[in-house]
């Protein structure tokens, strides 16, 4: 990284970062703006929409074009900042609340549109703004203080939603691994669509360690499935798991229960979404063995792409346009 | 088709005539009657239309719900409203006869498909007996066809068969009205054939009952009741015909264009108001992007989002749309970037009568918003002016940096009238550079000192990156600020801003004395009412004046000063006086409202009756 046009402190702006300390935003903050520092991309042709929520704060903090918007709607706007300048990198910031709930509607739209933003979903499982309720993302049965007696709400996965929704581009990150987030942020920005990004994150204050099982220096090892394209999916201290995916499904079993040739070889490029969503299966939140990395990477044109072409061929068709003509093609006549 | 072997019959003059064509919703009145408005503009007449059709696609047929009905008034002088009741009334049904009766005057013309009066429709209608038969129409002029019959045999030899062979009554009744009102029947077979093409079964059916209708009036005594009415002398210049919807869509590619920006139109379908959506979206070879997005919300997200990156973005809707729009609209105020929201009404609330019209959102669009985000409010007064207003509308939003309302409502959306093409090079420049940088800070929220404009700064200029959004902002840094003062002073200033606008906006001007006893202010669709009603008023002696207000917000400077001359006012309006509230609210002035909530246009006669009762001190409701 030594002939880089730009360093993380081209990056940052002059305001002051508010997130409660130990927040994991602030470690995704640094990952996506040490990365930006990498490209060659002028910083003025980035932008950040983000929507509210804790999450949603990010843009002010990242030195570039943003708009801090309003809750949900983050993914329509950008739509329309990608719409109207292709050449723009458009990056929305969401949370699980904002993307999942009172956005739920655009993120799926936007996702399958195929709208070139680079969506970074940024999924403490808890509502942190309005300190401490349940999400779309809440595990079943959670207690927070609008769940006294535990959630009654199945949760979400984001990873199998954003698949069903024809997504092209699908991956998981976790906010500590900040290798493999700057390895997500380059292939979602490589992607030319939508590219939706999971990234698990540790809210501190209202639902501390919920990610520990993916994080703990216990736990990680057996619990971490990386997915690697062209790889056979191993996983555990000395890969002693494995994954299976066939009629019923994806499952895990013991390495050596399976001959080689049976174990999943992952290919996130594969047209059939079927396996990818049978991997984002595995798991349905961070509890026990889950699947980290890519799922999904396909080509599709994006929507501004289509659009464009779209304004090309009427205007090689009708040639350009003549407000004189247009106000007469009804036909008309004269009065002397 | 000429009527040189028969001795030709004549024709009586008339300066103006009204004509309604009613039938079910499947029988094609809208057609007809917008193929007989065509071929009358082509003629030179002034003309206004009022279509009024069902929500639902196909109601049961024959039933009352289910009937569509088509009014035009064509006329050889410059005529204001669609009319008041119809001279003639094309009745296809018993349903469409029964829906309509009441509006026509004794000894009016009323011309009845015979064929469908048979016992099932008239018992749907809830006919006991058949009115045809029964003497109850004895004080019309009743004139019947036996359309069905003859169309059938009309149609026999175009290879169109079975009950299709029944759709083509409409183009039968077309053809017989266009000889008893000498229309050419030219461009109606212009437009069957550029339609379905010339060899299409469906075209030479049409075609062949439009003949059989126009051949039955020549042959038949009883249609040789016959009418002309001269083109008009409307001012020197070419003319199109023109709907609200279709002005409003050309008038915002004008507007873009004179702001030298792509136009970016995001929008859901939603009645009246989706065949603005379907008028852009063939024009991409004007550099239009249509983007028909999952709902409202995100509709007027993808419009400011499109403004944010240096588009003209703008959103378009009905009352229900607004409401889901307005947390946009008020970070689309409180960011200070340009957007058009047009708010085609329908009658309320809820779902209400999608297809009806009604003027109700006036207090929505003024303060249907959270926090203090007053935004201008810009209404046309008729079809053809809408094409303006859209242009006015973008030129306040680019201005002035903001979001504007562009009010319209069902009636204009769908009626027509000629319009006087405009010269579309005098269309002022409104382009407003984008800023650069300049070695200095970039202040984002730094204001042009006339319009208090803040600078358009766009995503990819060099050197001005900066972030913007819904919390409260620091003057000119745009950095988040929740300091008292400033909350204060930026509410102030953005309201400011808009108030501004009455200094760049055309002032009211009055038709008729310029003080006096009552005036009459209007808003949007209601104009040709109110004016010819007042205008028929004052011709019989009574002292009233009319003022259009074009622009409700932030009202044209001299508006107050003008109230004031009058001893009375008296606002109609199409809801329970909402701009009469706003009218008392401003000016303390004793308004007297006018309201009617029938999802149905004013008639001419209403607002000269009410006119005369206040004057006459007979009304009773005027002086509370």
């Amino acid at each position: 990284m030594t002939d880089t046009k730009y360093t993380r402190s081209d990056f940052q702006s002059d305001q002051e970062v508010r997130w409660c300390p130990g927040c994991g935003d602030y470690t995704i903050l640094a990952s996506v703006q040490n990365f930006l520092a990498t490209l060659e991309k002028d910083k003025h042709n980035h932008v950040f929409i983000s929507g509210i929520g804790c999450a949603s704060r990010f843009p002010y903090y990242v030195d570039t074009y943003g708009m801090h918007s309003i809750h949900g709607r983050a993914p329509a706007i950008a739509t329309g900042v990608a719409t109207a300048n292709p050449d723009l990198t458009v990056w929305v910031v969401s949370g699980d609340g904002d993307a999942l709930s009172i956005g739920g509607n655009h993120l799926i739209h936007t996702m399958r549109r195929n709208v070139n933003i680079k969506m970074l979903l940024f999924n403490n499982q808890i509502y942190g703004l309005t300190k401490g309720q349940y999400s779309p993302t809440s595990e079943l049965g959670k207690r927070t203080k609008t769940s006294p007696m535990g959630s009654l709400d199945q949760p979400f996965n984001p990873t199998s939603l954003a698949i069903a929704s024809e997504a092209t581009f699908v991956a998981r990150t976790i906010d500590m691994d900040r290798n493999h987030t700057t390895k997500m942020l380059q292939a979602a920005y490589e992607h030319d669509g939508a590219a939706l990004i999971e990234i698990y994150q540790n809210c501190n204050v209202f639902n501390d360690k919920a990610f520990v099982q993916l994080t703990g220096r216990e736990e990680r090892d057996t619990n971490r499935i990386n997915l690697e394209a062209g790889q056979p999916i191993k996983f555990g201290a000395n890969q002693e798991f494995a994954v299976v995916v066939d009629g019923n499904g994806a499952r895990i079993v013991a390495t050596a229960d399976v001959a080689e040739a049976d174990i999943h070889v992952h290919n996130p490029s594969n047209p059939d979404p079927s396996a990818a969503f049978a991997l984002s299966r595995l798991s349905h939140g961070p509890y026990g063995p889950t699947p980290i990395g890519i799922f999904r990477d396909v080509n599709r044109p994006s929507y501004g792409d289509q659009v464009q072409q779209q304004l090309v061929e009427a205007h090689a068709k009708k040639g350009p346009g003549n407000i004189k003509d247009l106000i007469r093609s009804g036909g008309f006549w004269t009065v002397d | 088709m000429t009527e040189d072997t028969l001795e030709a019959p004549q024709r009586e003059k008339r300066d103006r005539l009204v004509l309604r064509f009613a039938g079910d919703s499947g029988d094609g009145m809208q057609l007809t009657g917008n193929r007989f408005t065509d071929a009358s503009a082509a003629m030179g007449n002034d003309l206004a239309t009022f279509p009024d059709f069902p929500s639902e696609i196909r109601a049961p047929a024959g039933t009352l719900p289910g009937v569509s009905s088509f009014q035009v008034q064509i006329a050889d002088w410059d005529i204001l409203t669609p009319g008041d009741a119809p001279d003639i009334l094309i009745a296809m049904n018993p349903a469409a006869l029964k829906a309509h009766i009441d509006d026509l005057e004794t000894g009016s013309l009323l011309l009845v498909n015979s064929d469908a009066f048979v016992e099932r429709n008239l018992e749907k209608a809830g006919y006991e007996t058949n009115p045809l038969e029964d003497g109850s129409l004895d004080s019309y002029h009743l004139m019947t066809a036996p359309m069905e019959e003859l169309t059938k045999l009309a149609v026999a030899d175009t290879g169109v068969k079975g009950r299709a062979m029944l759709r083509s009554k409409n183009f039968f009744a077309l053809g017989l009205v266009s000889w008893m009102f000498n229309r050419p029947t030219e461009s109606v077979i212009k437009w069957v054939t550029n339609k379905f093409g010339p060899e299409n079964v469906v075209a030479k059916a049409n075609i062949a009952a439009l003949h059989a209708g126009y051949n039955f009036g020549i042959t038949t005594e009883e249609f040789h009741h016959l009418f002309d009415v001269g083109a008009a002398k409307l001012d020197k210049g070419q003319y199109t015909n023109i709907t609200g919807n279709q002005a409003i869509a050309w008038g915002l590619i004008a507007g873009a264009e004179a702001a030298k920006l792509p136009l970016l139109y995001g929008s859901y379908p939603i009645t009246p108001a989706s065949s603005i959506l379907e008028e852009l979206a063939k024009h991409k070879n004007f550099g239009v992007r249509t983007l028909q997005v999952e709902d409202e919300i995100a509709a007027v997200g993808v419009a400011l989002g499109g403004s944010f990156a240096g588009h003209l973005g703008v959103t378009g809707t009905s009352g229900p749309g607004v409401a889901l729009k307005s947390e946009t609209i008020s970070l689309a105020f409180q960011v200070e970037l340009p957007l058009v929201i047009v708010n085609v009404q329908r009658a309320g609330p809820s779902t209400g009568m999608p297809t009806k019209t009604e003027q109700a959102d006036l207090l929505l669009v003024m303060f249907g918003r959270h926090g203090e985000a007053p935004l201008p409010i810009v209404a046309p007064a008729t079809p053809a002016e809408a094409f303006m207003s859209a242009v006015e509308a973008c030129r306040l939003a680019v201005q002035y940096m903001t979001p504007v309302i562009l009010m319209s409502d069902g009636y204009i959306a769908n009626s027509s009238e000629p319009w006087r093409l405009p010269d579309t090079d005098e269309i002022a420049d409104m382009s407003r550079p984008f800023a650069t940088a300049d070695g200095s800070e970039f202040l984002p929220y730094s204001r042009d000192p006339e319009t208090l404009a803040r600078p358009w700064a766009i995503p990819g200029t060099p050197g001005l990156e900066h972030r913007i959004g819904g919390l409260e902002h620091a003057n000119l840094t745009g950095n988040v600020s929740y300091d008292p003062r400033n909350h204060e002073l930026m509410t102030k200033l953005r309201a400011d801003k808009i108030d501004r606008i009455a200094d760049s906006i055309k002032p009211v001007e009055v038709d008729g004395p310029e003080s006096g006893e009552l005036l009459v202010v209007g808003w949007g669709s209601t104009f040709g009412a109110i004016r010819a009603g007042t205008r028929n008023a004052r011709k019989a002696g009574h002292s009233v004046s009319h003022v259009h207000i074009r622009h409700l917000n932030p009202f044209p400077s001299n508006l107050g000063e003008v109230l004031s001359k009058y001893d009375k006012v008296m606002v109609p309006e199409l809801n329970s006086g909402q701009l009469a509230l706003i009218l008392r609210a401003k000016y303390l002035i004793d308004v007297i409202s006018y309201p009617k909530i029938q999802g149905l246009p004013f008639k001419a006669a209403e607002i000269s009756g009410k006119v005369i009762g206040i004057l006459a001190g007979t009304d009773s409701e005027a002086g509370q």
